[in-house]
């Protein structure tokens, strides 16, 4: 048993930590630290830095102008990219369709779709749960009915996260009602410009329009955007589901909250004359915090070593996504109870940027009740953790 | 041994309850947030009317009694329906402060006014640096012939933002936490040198912070003796808490309600989500915690109308904190996360109930600190 990095990854650790301390621009961690939102334009600006580098895909294989990194590297990168604080590319494109497409398109797919999402010029969303198919997705309603060389797409997505600044939209919809519910789903590809497209906003716990429903009225979508084969959709669903599933379970985000988490609560008054990091109540959560994540990055780093050893990531992924969402749950938890009576004045424009005014708040700690509210979705969405509880009841336990 | 309320207490309750099904459902709320004052006017002069508003005052203030248990009555009913009018505020902390520390001149100004619901009131105790000590209190209050000259900044002003006039903790004496040498003070609003900005909080309720620069206060509008509103304050926090914890525990049944509803209606594999058991013991689990919480209302309210000494009373309130602390995290969590989706929008009203609890366990000390400070009684 060896923990160690080789003498190459420590090398390319450090390559990768200068690179983040010097090309992630400090104005967009400055604002990260201050809990204010990047624009689609920061995002995509700093895509493009990790595209000139030659990083914007770590996932991707080299042919498709990935980085052709091992797993290893994969999660070192990610470690780094997640100790500035730096955001991850937004999943749709690079993390859900693209393999996809890789897998399952054809070359003229793959040559038409995938340069664009690897340059950050396209974005995407996607059109998978239904107002009646959230835990039970498969039960989906969305039809696609052919007519000549295209499909009319009528129905309904909802939870569509960020529609409203997406170019396209990859959905599953039903393309025969006749058979099992998973065997009449088919993968389609979408232009969000295509008229008949909708949105509604919907509006989260925390105020933020961040997910939308996406209303499908006659829409007609050329067949050549249909990935692989008509009634196949589902499997290809499943395939995307246990892919990419190492690196999801927010390890290095959740140290970096709690290192930021401790260094607020020095300058947190305890009202007794003393700080919070004095409080042995609190320090006490904190340091179990602590010991959750250590178990958690060992939890990750096996899953790791398993895959780069050629097994496929199986229902492991389940217990990093059940853990990694609910431990940062507790961590926003924690983040409250810091903030006490400072989290309570719903001030949002404090967190948009350009705001003038005088914070509400040590460091970031009047945004924690918005983060602890909005993130309950965490547990809920990907496959809620009860689904991913029973996958592990299937999958593993036998039962 | 008996647990049911009285005649009273029951027609108290079905008065609220009337109110609620009649003038507040869902919408109705939301419109009340929104509005430029954040309560509707109209509602609290129809408390007044209802009497609501004499309940939690003795007979001898002009009120009905002022028992610790009519008091949980109606605040439960209130927590069912996420009602935003200061009745807590002007109420139960400022009403509470004036009948423990006036004067007879100073309670018949202000008592009948609180009652009639021509009074608004704020009370500025919190302070950036203050957490949830009631005595570390920084705001200074400095003598300067007849006149006081108030300085501070407190924060979390419960209906700063209606108050036709403040209640100022001050010291005007000792260091930054002693016990002794609190005084309270009335600042008109409109006073020179002090500024306001309000906030809508999270949960609806409007609240403030509020600067204190060089204000001058006449010394007759300190209520009760100098530097000795320490005790009193800490008292009628004690009814506060209680109050609030009772109105935690009707947001956590609606809670439990509705997503036990929801669960009889939400089909998801075929099936309705309420059949599976996964779900079945969890939403078991809730209506545990919410009994508990319910339970622990109970003694604290029986002990504060009881003969117990103050410190008693005091543990009792800290017990209740805490444990309903603990319920509305529990019942709290699992309703919006057995709605799914849905829980975290603001669409529904559950997602305002979690944030409504949620302020609940903070104000006036959270779950941890009313567990250290019940052991440290």
């Amino acid at each position: 048993m060896n923990v160690e990095f080789t003498a190459e990854e420590v090398a390319f650790q450090g390559e990768v930590r200068a690179f983040m301390q010097n090309d992630f621009p400090v104005e967009y961690r400055t604002k990260i630290d201050a809990n204010v939102r990047l624009s689609k334009e920061e995002i995509v600006d700093w895509q493009k830095i990790l595209y000139r580098k030659g990083w914007a895909a770590p996932s991707w294989p080299e042919e498709y102008g990935g980085t052709g990194w091992s797993q290893i590297q994969k999660h070192i990168f990610a470690n780094e990219m997640g100790a500035v604080g730096a955001p991850e590319p937004v999943p749709f494109g690079m993390k859900m369709v693209a393999p996809i497409i890789m897998i399952y398109g054809n070359d003229e797919q793959k040559a038409r779709f995938l340069p664009d999402i690897l340059e950050s010029n396209v974005w995407w969303c996607q059109g998978y749960s239904e107002p009646n198919a959230g835990s039970d997705l498969a039960s989906l309603k969305t039809s696609a009915v052919r007519d000549g060389d295209h499909y009319i797409v009528n129905g309904a997505k909802t939870w569509n996260t960020y529609g409203q600044y997406a170019d396209w939209i990859f959905c599953l919809v039903r393309t025969d009602n006749t058979v099992k519910k998973q065997e009449g789903i088919s993968f389609l590809l979408i232009d969000m410009h295509s008229p008949g497209i909708s949105l509604k906003p919907i509006v989260l716990i925390d105020g933020h329009p961040e997910v939308n429903e996406v209303f499908f009225d006659d829409v007609r979508v050329p067949v050549e955007n249909l990935i692989g084969e008509e009634n196949k959709g589902w499997t290809y669903a499943k395939v995307l589901l246990t892919h990419e599933r190492t690196n999801i379970s927010g390890v290095p985000r959740g140290k970096r909250r709690l290192s930021s988490l401790k260094r607020i609560a020095e300058q947190t008054d305890d009202g007794f004359g003393s700080n919070m990091m004095q409080n042995q109540i609190f320090k006490n959560k904190i340091a179990s915090l602590e010991i959750e994540l250590e178990a958690l990055e060992y939890a990750e780093l096996r899953t790791l070593a398993s895959v780069s050893a050629g097994k496929a990531p199986g229902p492991e992924s389940s217990i990093l996504k059940i853990v990694g969402t609910e431990l940062a749950q507790r961590i926003d938890e924690i983040f409250v109870e810091l903030a006490a009576l400072q989290c309570l004045p719903y001030v949002p424009e404090q967190f948009e940027d350009g705001f003038q005014g005088t914070p509400i708040g040590l460091g970031n700690s009047a945004s924690a009740a918005l983060t602890y509210f909005n993130n309950r979705k965490a547990s809920i969405y990907g496959g809620s953790n009860e689904i991913q509880r029973n996958i592990i009841c299937k999958a593993v336990l036998g039962l | 041994m008996d647990f049911s309320y009285s005649e009273v207490q029951k027609m108290l309750q079905d008065s609220v309850q009337k109110f609620v099904q009649k003038n507040y459902d869902f919408d109705t709320r939301s419109k009340i947030v929104d509005s430029e004052d954040g309560y509707s006017k109209e509602n609290w002069s129809l408390f007044a009317e209802l009497g609501w508003l004499a309940v939690p005052f003795s007979e001898e203030d002009g009120g009905l009694g002022g028992s610790a248990v009519d008091l949980i009555v109606m605040m439960e009913e209130f927590g069912k329906a996420n009602l935003v009018e200061p009745f807590t505020a002007t109420t139960i902390l400022c009403g509470g402060l004036v009948s423990e520390l006036a004067n007879g001149e100073q309670k018949s100004e202000i008592l009948g006014k609180i009652i009639s619901g021509d009074l608004q009131l704020a009370c500025a105790f919190s302070e950036p640096g203050s957490r949830f000590n009631l005595s570390k209190v920084a705001t200074s209050a400095t003598s300067n012939g007849n006149n006081v000259i108030i300085n501070g900044k407190k924060i979390a002003v419960l209906n700063g933002s209606n108050a036709d006039e403040l209640l100022v903790v001050a010291r005007e004496s000792g260091n930054e936490t002693d016990p002794d040498g609190i005084s309270i003070f009335r600042v008109p609003p409109n006073s020179d040198g002090v500024s306001i900005r309000s906030f809508t909080n999270v949960d609806g309720q409007r609240s403030s912070e509020i600067d204190f620069n060089n204000v001058t206060v006449a010394g007759a509008s300190r209520l009760g003796e100098k530097g000795d509103a320490l005790g009193a304050l800490e008292k009628v926090a004690d009814r506060v808490i209680v109050g609030l914890s009772a109105e935690a525990v009707g947001a956590l049944e609606i809670l439990l309600k509705k997503t036990v509803e929801y669960s009889k209606t939400r089909k998801q594999f075929g099936t309705v989500i309420g059949t599976f058991q996964a779900l079945q013991h969890r939403m078991a689990d809730m209506f545990i915690e919410c009994q508990l919480a319910r339970s622990i209302i109970v003694m604290a309210a029986m002990k504060l109308d009881g003969p117990e000494g103050q410190r008693e009373k005091t543990k009792a309130a800290s017990a209740a904190k805490s444990r309903v602390g603990k319920a509305i995290r529990n019942v709290g969590q699992e309703a919006v996360q057995i709605h799914g989706g849905i829980g975290v929008t603001n669409e529904l009203d559950i997602g305002h109930y979690f944030k409504r609890v949620t302020a609940l366990e903070i104000m006036f000390g959270n779950t941890d600190y009313h567990t250290e400070r019940f052991s440290s009684l």
